[in-house]
């Protein structure tokens, strides 16, 4: 970390005067791999991209002193807000108080630096910038000392930086003051970062620089975005996934007040009108015929009967060790479960919506976006456009959790096709039931283990069949996850499990139906159903062994330093094994996921068959904390969202149809339900891992073991509902 | 035509009856502080206060406005009770998304003008037709606690 970064060599450099004044700082990476959609030449590579203007840059300092930090991902309440421009800051020694965040465009500087996409994703954002922001920070500082250098007449060695200023003995120049000379100077070729004992701001708690506007209500987000001659769009879509238009009349809809045209697109029909409601009642006088297709008869009961036969023969192997048959004709006692997962919507706050403006040689899109870089290249195909005339405006999102990356580009491809067809801006918006019934869910799994275990109840042969659909399948992501007709994502934290890999006699095989529901990750991906499945069945084990639950998962997990410690961690904090109040339980799970460690401990009691979750402890090791504060808020909005996925949320289909429609019937969780949360830093300087995931998926496992421990009954099948009543 | 005081002022618009008031706001008027989540009645993005109840105004049509006052988001910081809240909403750092957030606001500065010391019990009675999907429940409450003492 202290030895001098040769930027030179891994990424391209410039700096370059800004025309309206200023120093920008921009990178990119030429030899990072790109993935490009079918039919998108990669003719606007990085060597073209480093002849971008202005707006593709990290980092600006202007003339006024304000360091403006552009960010290439996406803020959707995980604070990268926030984080990133910490990087900068502690590089470049900013005054934190002249810092301003802007959204990046979609442009090759802003591709991943491992996943070779514009995108935010798979909890990534920090580590993955961890060297690129501040190398920005450390560059643009490097500069703006020599140009201070240069302007005193002294070295540059001599040359102090503290919040925002060069300092050379009693003088003093604000860094908008060398803004402009800085941008005359060559580049250097290497620069030295900070050590971590010298981190002021690294590690920091830090207020959220979006948390004024978030507050007052001016931030903008997608759904908040206006400009004269934006129409709003509804379509109409077939109520069967894979159905399309037969027919329709729109004589109805059209003469609704404010409604100006009905247009049919790939996905439907759209109405076309001044405003949401307008577009609403429009769309709902629409009278369309469908062409339901092959999923008419779409039932969830039926599916997992289907999956549940899929299961009773060995799928494709995704770990394999040793002998399970000898092993398990040998062992003192077999363990045979069967867990069922349903269907989930992420259902973000703010339903999808993208807005498009399409002139002769260029489209403008303003969305609340993961993924600008499939986005761009799908308008760019659909409008026979190449990339770089595709310009995507980033707001706010309100939420992601997955649903605003898709690789299918689904709710910004619709929006650019109402567009086109309408030949008038438009915002496309969808209604919550659109959002509820709209897929790209995360997807259905079922799991079945036998495990056998020896005579002090631990495991020595694990058989393990997961059958669901692939996420990656049909992806630019295929090539890379997708092995040997594996999907890595179906057996994510099962095929590399402690439990399993530690179990000398293994085999994990994995079915892959393609049944015809879109689907996509969902907060934490495979671990969000791997892990509810893992844990169970440890903790089955456990209670088959007549062990403690947590003295079992020690005993299982004692090469692994870095779930122990957080293991431990919970399990003190939580009073592991002292007495709770008459009628309180305790369970306990723990997994690794995207890099972090995290164990949750739940506090549950259960009257007339309802469950009420009152704590949650919950001990994370992550390697480095950039911004600890944010670290405790992403925990407590996993364990939120995990929450609501254990207790009530299910995407069910009936006649090919899903059942659910708002959060009448898609529950999610309320104030009302929220327990007390309480979160643990592991401190220590491991490798760096995510924090938007990781604290998701020990969340259901570790309440229904504490549902074990209440009342005997295993829950096997989520979301845990009525099944106790 | 109809006429809407809007944050004390007497607004013209032009908007159908059955309009809610939600959409009169958002894509009339453009204030856009106010959120749509649901349309429904379901999820409270869309709070804003009617004579200084708070209401869903997602499923409360423009015409029960009329003669009676809005406030929304955009108008909190005039309003002590809603300063107290926006300034504990910072101090805890409550937001993440920040979709939910103005409904949040709404309801919780409407709870602490009608409850000076709202009991975790009245949080969870005044605050479960909000949904925040980032889970910021915990940070809401701690907020509300601490511009309930610094009210007091
Ligand atoms: S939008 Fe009005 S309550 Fe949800
Ligand atoms: S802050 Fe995102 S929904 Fe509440």
């Amino acid at each position: 970390m202290n030895s001098p970064l040769n930027i030179s060599r891994r990424t391209f450099i410039k700096a370059t005067a800004l025309a309206v004044g200023g120093l920008v700082i921009a990178f990119s990476i030429p030899n990072a791999k790109r993935f490009l959609l079918p039919g998108i030449s990669d003719a606007n590579a990085s060597e073209e991209a480093s002849k971008l203007p202005t707006p593709n840059a990290f980092l600006r300092v202007g003339t006024d002193n304000t360091i403006t930090v552009m960010l290439a991902h996406s803020e959707m309440g995980q604070s990268i807000w926030t984080t990133l421009p910490m990087l900068i800051a502690e590089e470049l020694d900013a005054d934190w108080s002249k810092i301003k965040v802007m959204h990046a465009p979609a442009a090759p500087e802003y591709i991943h630096t491992a996943y070779g996409i514009q995108i935010t994703g798979g909890s990534s954002t920090t580590w993955s910038e961890f060297d690129r922001y501040r190398q920005a920070g450390a560059l643009t500082r490097a500069l703006l000392v020599n140009a201070a250098a240069k302007k005193l007449g002294v070295a540059a060695e001599s040359i102090k930086t503290e919040n925002g200023f060069a300092i050379s003995g009693d003088k003093k120049i604000s860094y908008g003051d060398l803004a402009e000379a800085a941008a005359k100077l060559e580049t250097p070729k290497a620069v030295t970062l900070k050590e971590p004992k010298d981190w002021k701001i690294i590690g920091k708690a830090t207020k959220r620089l979006d948390g004024p506007e978030k507050i007052n209500g001016t931030a903008i987000f997608g759904q908040d975005v206006h400009f004269d001659g934006l129409m709003t769009a509804m379509v109409a879509r077939s109520p069967v996934f894979g159905g399309s238009v037969k027919s329709f009349d729109a004589s109805a809809a059209k003469k609704i007040k404010g409604v100006h045209q009905v247009v049919q697109v790939p996905t439907g029909v759209a109405v076309i009108a001044d405003n949401y409601w307008a577009a609403k009642q429009g769309r709902d006088a629409l009278k369309v015929e469908w062409n339901l297709g092959p999923n008419a008869g779409l039932d969830s009961k039926a599916l997992v009967s289907e999956y549940r036969k899929m299961a009773a023969t060995q799928g494709l192997p995704a770990a394999k060790a040793g002998d399970i048959k000898t092993a398990a004709s040998k062992a003192t006692k077999i363990i045979e479960a069967e867990y069922v997962l349903p269907y989930l919507a992420h259902s973000p706050m703010e339903p999808l919506n993208c807005s498009v403006r399409i002139s002769q040689d260029s489209c403008e899109i303003w969305t609340g976006t993961q993924m600008q870089g499939t986005d761009q290249q799908a308008a760019a195909k659909i409008l026979g456009l190449k990339p770089e005339q595709v310009k995507i405006h980033t707001l706010f999102l309100g939420g992601g959790f997955g649903r605003r990356a898709n690789p299918a580009a689904d709710f910004v491809s619709e929006a650019v096709q109402v567009a086109k067809a309408a030949g008038v801006p438009v915002k496309t918006v969808w209604s919550r039931e659109d959002d509820v019934k709209g897929g790209y869910y995360r997807p259905m799994y079922l799991h079945q283990a036998k495990i056998a275990v020896d005579a002090k109840g631990l495991p020595v042969a694990w058989e393990h069949t997961a059958v669901g659909q692939s996420i990656m399948l049909g992806t630019p992501f295929e090539a890379f996850q997708i092995k040997d007709g594996v999907d890595a994502t179906s057996v994510e934290g099962v095929a590399d499990s402690p439990y399993i890999k530690g179990t000398p006699n293994h085999l994990v095989s994995l079915h892959t139906p393609k049944t015809g529901v879109p689907v996509l990750w969902w907060r934490s991906v495979g671990h969000s159903h791997s892990a509810f499945v893992m844990e169970s069945l440890v903790d089955e084990l456990a209670h088959a062994a007549g062990k403690d639950s947590l003295e079992y998962r020690r005993a299982l997990l004692n090469d692994h330093p870095r779930h122990l410690a957080t293991l431990n961690l919970a399990a003190e904090k939580a009073s592991w094994g002292k007495p709770l109040p008459k009628g309180v339980f305790r369970g306990i799970a723990v997994h690794e996921s995207f890099g972090s460690f995290v164990t949750q401990v739940a506090e549950v009691s259960v009257n007339k068959g309802e469950v009420k979750v009152h704590r949650m402890v919950c001990a994370i090791d992550c390697g480095l904390s950039v911004n600890p504060d944010s670290l405790k808020a992403q925990m407590e909005s996993c364990i939120s969202f995990g929450l609501g996925a254990a207790m009530q949320s299910e995407i069910t289909f009936k006649d090919g149809m899903v059942e659910q429609s708002n959060f009448h019937d898609y529950k999610v969780m309320r104030m009302a339900d929220m327990p007390k949360v309480e979160v643990y830093i592991v401190q220590n300087t491991e490798k760096m891992g995510g924090v938007g995931e990781p604290g998701l998926p020990p969340v259901a496992p570790a309440v229904t073991n504490a549902v074990f421990a209440a009342t005997g009954k295993r829950i096997r099948t989520l979301p845990i509902g009525n099944q106790l009543a | 035509m109809i006429t809407l005081n809007i944050n004390g002022k007497d607004v013209q618009l032009d908007a159908p009856d059955d309009m809610p008031i939600l959409w009169a706001l958002r894509d009339v008027v453009h204030l856009t502080g106010t959120k749509f989540g649901c349309g429904m009645a379901q999820c409270g993005a869309c709070t804003v206060h009617l004579d200084g109840q708070a209401i869903r105004s997602c499923v409360t049509p423009v015409t029960a406005a009329v003669g009676k006052k809005i406030t929304t988001i955009e108008h909190m910081q005039n309003d002590k009770v809603g300063q107290a809240v926006q300034a504990a909403w910072s101090a805890v750092d409550v937001v993440q998304c920040g979709y939910c957030q103005s409904g949040q606001i709404m309801a919780a500065t409407a709870l602490l003008t009608s409850n000076k010391k709202p009991t975790d019990d009245d949080i969870d009675a005044a605050m479960s037709g909000n949904i925040c999907r980032c889970g910021t429940y915990p940070r809401i409450r701690a907020a509300i606690h601490e511009a309930a003492n610094k009210l007091a």
